[in-house]
């Protein structure tokens, strides 16, 4: 029965080609209900073209994608959809308020005045409801951006590098968000370049490259091994490619060669270095 | 189709607030005041002078329809171009210019859609320009009216006409920014106007000097760009029923000429409109964003 349950987002064999240039070559990629997926890649792998493919601002070559089993882009996929434009704009004359109200309007959302206050409340907005939008900082504004992605509760949110202006307090504030989300159902694509970030928050990640899935698992299975140090009575020995499974079998090899153990620590891996090692460390 | 009016309207409320916020219409009505202002005060002097002409030897030309007349042309000619100047202020950004910015992306993903987005750009922009140019026509009628008692015979026709010239405009800006960028769109557009002015002078040059070719010229210029048709229209509405000499000299004025474009005139505009609509909402729905 559960396999009845769409995915809130189901992308296959999703091609985009503008002119010569291919951005997308056969994607494969499904986000569940509820979850919260990474999308990785370098400047131009593809990742924007995707989420906007999803979300029905630009058409694909080939391939299908659906949201919740709807086509996407269609209007009855963009009612459940909340996006984030990697670059976006609201008119600087409207106010925080008014610009979540034309949106709540847009979508039909019946949330009114609580919705709004709840939302911007969630990112750290609320003393600011009747500020323009021409006054308020970029950080501001992206978090503001966020809001107007959640209004009339999507089932599926795009987020387009929706950290990029944050600082410190405004990256937790949506981290927080995102977990909030999750709690509730909400399945989200997370598109950024902030490797931490979505090592710490999403459930699943994928990376794109040249417009093709390299890689795909949790951020745990992604990650590459540290390796294992055992601190011994003469030297702190260094097994590189050793995980934290391997660690009985190799303190036994040593306390049988007469080795005395003082200490053993699993040195935690890094997405970075998988994501390095998968599309290369020269900048695009 | 209720749900697609409640967006139209929905949409056309905040291209209006956008208009009125961003005090496009507070710089158009202080310039337009400023017109108006320099419009009544040439108009009682051109009255003025030409009551001390006296009489025009053996012509029996009839002064104030004569000054009245070509002042109403001229204020014809200014309104439509501020007119035209506010459509495409209105609208020359409506599509690329506000993809470019990050402006579009946020509605265009809204279940209200492209085309419902487009039509009420449209029709705010048509609402805005029309109650503009009526406005500005009205009250110069009155001023011309005001300063030397000329009352045009078919006031309505020329206002009709300056509304429906500059509802093109705005279909041919929103048309435009399907295709162009902002700044590019701008151009494009007052070129077009330039061309449909001048086709309207080649027109003029060619009644007075009677030249065949010169009028079909400027025919053929006019149809292509009907909303420069639509202002000769209206503006051979204002003169046409000046008959005796008073018509003939109105007839070699700088706004006379005018051609009554004839009964298919309207119903050709609207096709053609109808036509830059589909064009442009192709074009949009094409559109990567």
């Amino acid at each position: 029965m559960l396999a009845d349950v769409p995915a809130a987002l189901r992308v296959a064999e999703l091609c985009k080609a503008y002119r010569a240039t291919r951005a997308l070559d056969g994607v494969q990629l499904s986000v569940a209900p509820g979850e919260l997926v990474g999308l990785l890649g370098p400047n131009g792998a593809g990742k924007s073209t995707l989420t906007k493919i999803a979300c029905g601002l630009v058409r694909p070559t080939a391939g299908r994608v659906e949201v919740l089993g709807l086509p996407a882009g269609s209007k009855a996929a963009r009612a459940r959809t909340g996006y984030l434009a990697e670059l976006f704009r609201f008119p600087g004359w409207a106010s925080a308020d008014e610009l979540l109200t034309l949106h709540q309007r847009l979508t039909r959302s019946d949330g009114g005045a609580e919705e709004r206050a709840r939302l911007l409340g969630l990112v750290a907005l609320l003393d600011d409801a009747e500020r323009r939008v021409e006054t308020m900082s970029k950080g501001m504004q992206q978090r503001l951006g966020i809001a107007q992605a959640l209004i009339g509760d999507p089932a599926l949110v795009l987020l387009d590098e929706p950290t990029s202006a944050l600082d410190p307090a405004g990256r937790r504030t949506v981290r927080r968000l995102l977990e909030r989300l999750r709690e509730r159902g909400v399945a989200v694509l997370l598109n950024s370049h902030l490797l931490s970030e979505v090592e710490r928050v999403c459930d699943r990640v994928v990376i794109v490259d040249h417009g093709t899935v390299v890689a795909e698992g949790t951020p745990q299975e992604l990650a590459a091994p540290g390796g294992v140090e055992i601190e011994t009575a003469g030297e702190t020995k260094r097994y590189p490619d050793a995980r934290h499974e391997d660690v009985p079998r190799i303190v036994q090899r040593l306390v049988a060669e007469g080795e005395q153990i003082y200490g053993v620590r699993v040195v935690a891996g890094t997405l970075e270095e998988t994501y390095l090692d998968l599309v290369g460390d020269t900048p695009r | 189709m209720r749900e697609s009016a409640l967006d139209l309207l929905i949409i056309a409320g905040y291209a209006l607030r956008e208009a009125v916020r961003r005090r496009v219409l507070v710089v158009v009505v202080v310039l337009t005041l400023a017109f108006l202002g320099l419009y009544a005060f040439g108009s009682v002097e051109a009255f003025k002078e030409v009551e001390s002409f006296g009489p025009t030897g053996g012509l029996n030309i009839d002064d104030k329809v004569l000054t009245g007349s070509t002042l109403l042309g001229l204020a014809m000619f200014v309104t439509l171009f501020l007119g035209t100047v506010l459509a495409v202020f209105l609208t020359l950004n409506a599509v690329r210019g506000d993809a470019e910015r990050g402006l579009l992306q946020p509605l265009v993903v809204r279940p209200a859609g492209r085309s419902t987005l487009l039509l009420a750009r449209f029709l705010a922009g048509s609402a805005v320009c029309i109650v503009y140019v009526a406005a500005v026509y009205a009250a110069a009628v009155a001023l011309t009216g005001a300063a030397g008692d000329y009352w045009p015979d078919r006031p309505l026709a020329g206002g009709a006409s300056l509304a429906a010239a500059v509802v093109i405009v705005v279909g041919l800006a929103l048309l435009g920014t399907t295709l162009l960028s902002s700044t590019a769109n701008g151009i494009a557009i007052f070129m077009t106007f330039g061309a449909g002015l001048a086709a309207g002078l080649v027109g003029q040059i060619g009644s007075a000097l009677n030249s065949q070719t010169l009028e079909r010229i400027s025919s053929i210029a006019s149809w292509a760009l009907p909303f420069e048709a639509i202002y000769q229209d209206g503006l051979h509405a204002l003169t046409a029923d000046i008959g005796g000499a008073t018509g003939v000299i109105v007839q070699l004025g700088p706004f006379g000429g005018a051609q009554d474009a004839g009964p298919l005139l309207y119903p050709f505009a609207l096709a053609y409109l109808l036509a830059a609509g589909v064009l442009a909402d192709r074009n949009f729905r094409r559109l990567d964003l």
